[in-house]
Order: C-alpha cells, then sequence, then structure tokens
C-alpha cells in the first residue's frame, strides 16, 4: 500500500516536471512575441500600415518600409519550392520504386548529406560556382532572346532572385526527399500490387498511389521546406544582391527579411531603425505562424479526404 | 564515531586548504580588462594585447569585434571597460553617456575603389565627380567619355558599370560615404552619411569578402574595400584625385599623410573626419579609428591598466601597424593623444 502511494506521488512529480516543461516551450513562444512587439512599437508608430506597403528604406533619414524584403522573402521561397518538390518528389519515386537496391542507399545518404551542410557553405559555393555559371550560361542567353518578358528582364549582373531561389532549392531538397520518401513508403504494398494486377503499368500504379495516398504527406514535406527556406539567412544574402527593391524581374537583384535584419542589425543605432527591424522580424515571425497553421489546416482536411477516397 | 570526526578534520584541512589556494589564486589573477566594438581594427589590437600582456603579465584583455554601433552601445551601458569605433560619437549619443569620454585615435584606415576590367590592370584614374556620378548611377558604361578623358592610356571597353557596395552597416561605409557626401553636393542632398545608407544603385556584398566576392565574380564591377584588404587579396585599385588636385594610389604612406595634413587642424577631442585631407600625398578616403574611454574612471587599477596600455599602444603599438597593412598615425597627432592621455583621471588624479 505504501507503495503504491510511492509510486502515485513519483507519477505525479513525473507528471507535474514534465507538464512544466512543455508550458516552457508555450511560455517561450509567448515571451518570443510579446518581446518583438514591444520593441517594435516606436516603428509601428511612426509608420503605421505604411510600413507594410512601401519601399523606402533610408537608415540616413530613419525612413523605412518593408515591401522590398518581404516581396523577396516570398518570391525566392516559392521559387525554391516551384523547383526543389518536382526535383524531390520525382528522385524519392525513382529510388523507392525503380533504383536497383545497390544505388538506394548511396544515392539518399548522400542526398540527406547536403542537409547536413552548413548555409554560409552554401553561400560561398552561390559566390564563386553557382552565380557566375547561372550568369553566363542561362540568364545571359535567356535576356538576349526573352528580354522583353518581365520577368527575364536585364541587365544581368549574377547575384539575383533567381540564384537565391536556386541556391534555396538545393538545400532544402534533402528535407523534401526523405519525407516523401518515409511517405511513399507507407504505401501497403497490397495496394500496389492490386493497381499492377488490374493491368495497369507502373506510372499508373505510382500517379495513383501519389494521388490516394501520398499527396497530404508530400504537401507536409513541402511546407518543411518552405518554412526553412522562409528563414533561411546567410546563404540567402551571399547571393541575393541585397538591394531593397521589389521588381519583377528574377534576374535582378532583391532581399530577403532574414537578409537584412542579420545585415544591419549590429549597426543599427537610431531607435526607429533598430525597431523597424525588430518589426520586420515580426513579420517574419508572424509569416511562419501563419504558413505552419494553414498547412497545418489544409493537411487535416486533404488526410480527412484521403482516408473517405480508401 | 572516531571514523567519522577522522573524516570531518581530513574535510575541514582541505577546504581550509583549497581556501588557501583560491584566495592565493584571485591575488595572482591577471586584472581582465573588456573591450568591444569596431571589426576594422581587431587584427590590430589582438595583435596589440597579445604583446603587451606578455610584456604586462598582470594585464589581459577581453575584447569582441561586435560593430562599431555595438562597441558605443556597450560603452554607453558601462558593460565595458573600453569601447571600439570607427565613427565618432554623435552629439546626441555622447548626451546619453554617464560622463565625459574621450575619442583616442590607435590607427589609420583606408577605404579603397577596387574594380574588375581586363583591359585596364591597375591604376584606373578616377575623380570624386566619377566616383560619386558611379554611384548615383549617373556614370553607367565604362567608355563614359569623362571616364575616357583621364584615362587616355587605355582602351575602356563598352560595357555596363556593377556597382558593388556593402550590405551590412559597417565603418567601411561609413568613410566611403562621408567622402561622397565631403566632396559632392548631389550625394550630400540625396543619400548622406552612415554606416548603412539607401543606396541609389547597385548589389550589395557582406563584408568585404561579399563586395570582394561580386568584384571578382562580375566583369566590369567596381566596389570599396578597406586598403589591407584590397591589399591582401591583390585587387586592382583605383587611383583618385586628392583635394591638391593630385592623382595618388591608395598606400599606407598616403593614408599616413592624410592624418599629417590634417594635424593642424586637428580638434581636441579628435573626432574629426580625414577624408578629403589636404596635402599633395594624402589619399583623400582615409579615416580614424578609435578606442573610447570614460575621462573618469571608477576603478583606480583598471583605469591605470587602460592608460598604461593606451601610452604604450601609440608609441611602441605604432610600430606593429605596417605589417597589418595599418597606416600609424603621424609624430604630430601622438603628441597630441599623450596629452589627452594625461586627462583620464580616477576622482580627480590624473592615471597617466
Amino acid at each position: 500500500m505504501a507503495r503504491k502511494t510511492g509510486g502515485n506521488i513519483k507519477d505525479l512529480l513525473f507528471e507535474r516536471t514534465t507538464g512544466a516543461f512543455a508550458f516552457l516551450v508555450l511560455f517561450l513562444a509567448v515571451l518570443l512575441f510579446a518581446v518583438l512587439l514591444r520593441e517594435s512599437l516606436p516603428a509601428l508608430r511612426k509608420f503605421g500600415a505604411s510600413f507594410f506597403v512601401t519601399g523606402t528604406w533610408d537608415p540616413v533619414l530613419e525612413t523605412f518600409g518593408a515591401l522590398p524584403f518581404i516581396y523577396g522573402t516570398v518570391v525566392s521561397s516559392f521559387l525554391a519550392i516551384l523547383i526543389a518538390v518536382p526535383l524531390s518528389v520525382g528522385a524519392a519515386i525513382f529510388i523507392n520504386e525503380f533504383a536497383p537496391p545497390w544505388m538506394k542507399t548511396p544515392v539518399s545518404f548522400l542526398a540527406e548529406l547536403l542537409a547536413a551542410i552548413p548555409s554560409v557553405i552554401y553561400g560561398l559555393w552561390g559566390i564563386f560556382v553557382l552565380v557566375p555559371v547561372l550568369r553566363d550560361v542561362f540568364m545571359k542567353p535567356v535576356t538576349k532572346y526573352l528580354g522583353w518578358v518581365p520577368l527575364f528582364k536585364g541587365p544581368v549582373y549574377g547575384p539575383s532572385m533567381l540564384a537565391a531561389g536556386v541556391l534555396l532549392s538545393i538545400m532544402i531538397v534533402p528535407f523534401i526527399l526523405s519525407v516523401s520518401r518515409e511517405v511513399l513508403a507507407t504505401v501497403p504494398q497490397l495496394q500496389k500490387e492490386a493497381v499492377l494486377s488490374l493491368g495497369g503499368t507502373r506510372w499508373e500504379m505510382i500517379r495513383i498511389v501519389i494521388g490516394q495516398h501520398c499527396l497530404p504527406g508530400i504537401f507536409g514535406a513541402t511546407i518543411l521546406g518552405l518554412g526553412r527556406a522562409l528563414g533561411e539567412t546567410m546563404a540567402v544574402t551571399m547571393v541575393i544582391g541585397n538591394r531593397p527593391e521589389a521588381l519583377l524581374s528574377l534576374f535582378q537583384p532583391g532581399y530577403s527579411m532574414a537578409a537584412v535584419i542579420a545585415n544591419e542589425f549590429t549597426e543599427a543605432v537610431g531607435d526607429v531603425y533598430l525597431s523597424s527591424l525588430v518589426l520586420i522580424g515580426l513579420i517574419l515571425f508572424a509569416m511562419t505562424f501563419a504558413v505552419n497553421l494553414a498547412a497545418k489546416w489544409i493537411l487535416s482536411r486533404m488526410v480527412a479526404r484521403a482516408s473517405r477516397g480508401i | 564515531m572516531r571514523r567519522i570526526s577522522g573524516i570531518l578534520a581530513g574535510t575541514a584541512v582541505a577546504l581550509v586548504l583549497s581556501l588557501a589556494v583560491v584566495t592565493g589564486a584571485t591575488a595572482a589573477d591577471p586584472l581582465m580588462i573588456n573591450g568591444a566594438g569596431a571589426t576594422f581594427p581587431y587584427p590590430l589590437y589582438s595583435k596589440w594585447f597579445y604583446e603587451y600582456s606578455n610584456a604586462n603579465p598582470g594585464v589581459r584583455f577581453n575584447y569582441q569585434s561586435i560593430g562599431s554601433g555595438g562597441g558605443i552601445k556597450q560603452i554607453t551601458a558601462g558593460t565595458v571597460n573600453f569601447g571600439a569605433t570607427d565613427a565618432p560619437m554623435t552629439e546626441e549619443g555622447m548626451k546619453k553617456l554617464p560622463g565625459a569620454i574621450l575619442h583616442i585615435p590607435t590607427a589609420l584606415g583606408a577605404v579603397v575603389p577596387v574594380y574588375n576590367l581586363d583591359e585596364v590592370p591597375a591604376g584606373l584614374k578616377l575623380t570624386s565627380d566619377l566616383l560619386a556620378g558611379i554611384y548615383l548611377g549617373k556614370i553607367t558604361r565604362w567608355n563614359d567619355p569623362k571616364i575616357a578623358e583621364l584615362n587616355k592610356t587605355v582602351t575602356l571597353p563598352n560595357a555596363d558599370i556593377v556597382v558593388a557596395h556593402r550590405s551590412d552597416g559597417s565603418g567601411t561605409t561609413d568613410i566611403f560615404t562621408n567622402y561622397l557626401t565631403t566632396v559632392n553636393a548631389e550625394w550630400r542632398a540625396k543619400v548622406g552619411r552612415g554606416p548603412s545608407v539607401n543606396w541609389p544603385v547597385g548589389i550589395g556584398g557582406k563584408g568585404n569578402e561579399g563586395v570582394a566576392g561580386v568584384v571578382k565574380q562580375t566583369p566590369g564591377a567596381i566596389g570599396y574595400v578597406e586598403l589591407a584588404y584590397a591589399k591582401q587579396n591583390k585587387m586592382k585599385v583605383a587611383s583618385l584625385r586628392n583635394k591638391e588636385g593630385n592623382f595618388v594610389s591608395p598606400t599606407l604612406e598616403a593614408t599616413s599623410a592624410a592624418a599629417a595634413g590634417m594635424a593642424k587642424s586637428m580638434p581636441d577631442d579628435f573626432r574629426v573626419s580625414l577624408v578629403d585631407a589636404p596635402g599633395k600625398e594624402s589619399w583623400p578616403i582615409s579615416g580614424l579609428t578609435w578606442i573610447l574611454v570614460y575621462r573618469d574612471q571608477t576603478d583606480e587599477a583598471r583605469g591605470k591598466a587602460i592608460v598604461q596600455f593606451l601610452k604604450w599602444a601609440i608609441r611602441d603599438g605604432q610600430k606593429m601597424e605596417a605589417a597589418l597593412d595599418y597606416a600609424p598615425l603621424p609624430k604630430a597627432v601622438v603628441e597630441k593623444v599623450d596629452l589627452a592621455l594625461k586627462q583620464i583621471s580616477f576622482k580627480g588624479k590624473s592615471l597617466y
């Protein structure tokens, strides 16, 4: 009897301790938000809503607007997703369904190794390899023949929104790839065989299986990659060109929210200046929060639909 | 019982012994001087701290190179014993301080235009108006007649000028934009000076290495980096026409010449800009870097150690500058700095 009480006390203690840990995480998130909000108040008061829709960034006159940074973060991340998702999902299908066994392990190991490279290394590689190659092999010829398309307007410098998007896509491939592989692996062998036994080709099998079973998982993987792309700082700032202007052409330099904070925070002396940088941090925080929330909601609907379908 | 008391006695002896060791260690512990600030003089300061602590084992330094703005914040808050900055404090900033502060110059730096043109080996000639025109986006081609007129010996390519600048806030940008603000009315009206500005044109690179990366990788690019960085990386540097109308190449001597040219008109608080300095040999984009110390020290031992170190730095320390690509302070300035060091005091008593 005494033992049982002792057990209860231990249980209670354990429950309370772990509960405190969980609460701490929540508390930290709230605290983070509160501090960001408090520190960004001077900028919010001075600029109000115009902060979100104007594009002047002048530390000398202390006039600030975040539009180019918001635009840069959104466009570069979207570009990265556009490139990385087909690439990763394709690679995942190949590795799981077609690759001979001797190839599977090394290819997936190497792909996942990409995730372990520090972002500053990606940035350096971007400056010295990716940017010159993109400029000479892709951007220059494209502007020459398709320069009239607003997206490809010159002049070509090298560091650009496109370079940032491509570099980001390489960085998020390992995340999307490994999650997609896990998702594909959860498809019951029976279902696959069922499609094949009904006379379906491999393509039909993959299409049906992915359509029915894997879409929510791949969507989740995409959001994971998007989250990483939105917040990436070092690699982006090294190749994006750091120009606070929202330009339509992908060949022109741009800027991102994380990059401007990292670049200017240490030397920002004015109160409004510092506060504006914090406000950009708050926007970034709110944006990633919203993306994750929306993703959760869409995901739950997708899962519901997928399970209804089966 | 006897065993227990034995253990107790043993513990007591051990405790007393360890206490003795601890107090002994504190007495012999070196005095720790904390500083924070500019990144530009960091290699020089590291060398100084190392050499000085070797000669004076009683003093050690801990310096965080967090940037000039950070150094000013830290000394204002009093979390460090000295600050370091490449841009003098503003009147407004000095009002927030708890006491009077001294700007002690320690070294000279220069900012140099670097470029990437296969056709022009080195020493492309530029004037202040051309440089401002390029950075304002008004001169956009290398074969612009105004550039060609100055550089008749070479054939300039018919290519776009790709402008590169620092994207991070930095003292280097402050000196560079201070120069353009001083020499060009349009720049002064449209952009102004500061560690970060609203650049009319160009691509931003993070740090000297970022700007150098853009310039080296982009044919037709022009940028600006610290003299030491350009020298160590063997970049092509441009010559500039200085105030007296001479074209000078950026060298340590030309940088020191700028300070010598300003020595006569040097104010007592040393908060002076060396851009567009008079003197035939003066490099026009030069600047001082300062250590910030409070005039009235609150800790006698620490204050004394800082003053003794600074005395050493402006004498023996100056000999180490050239090897690290910093320009030493000219004699006239050193004498003036010496007078300032005598003002640093503890409760009214000079610590010199």
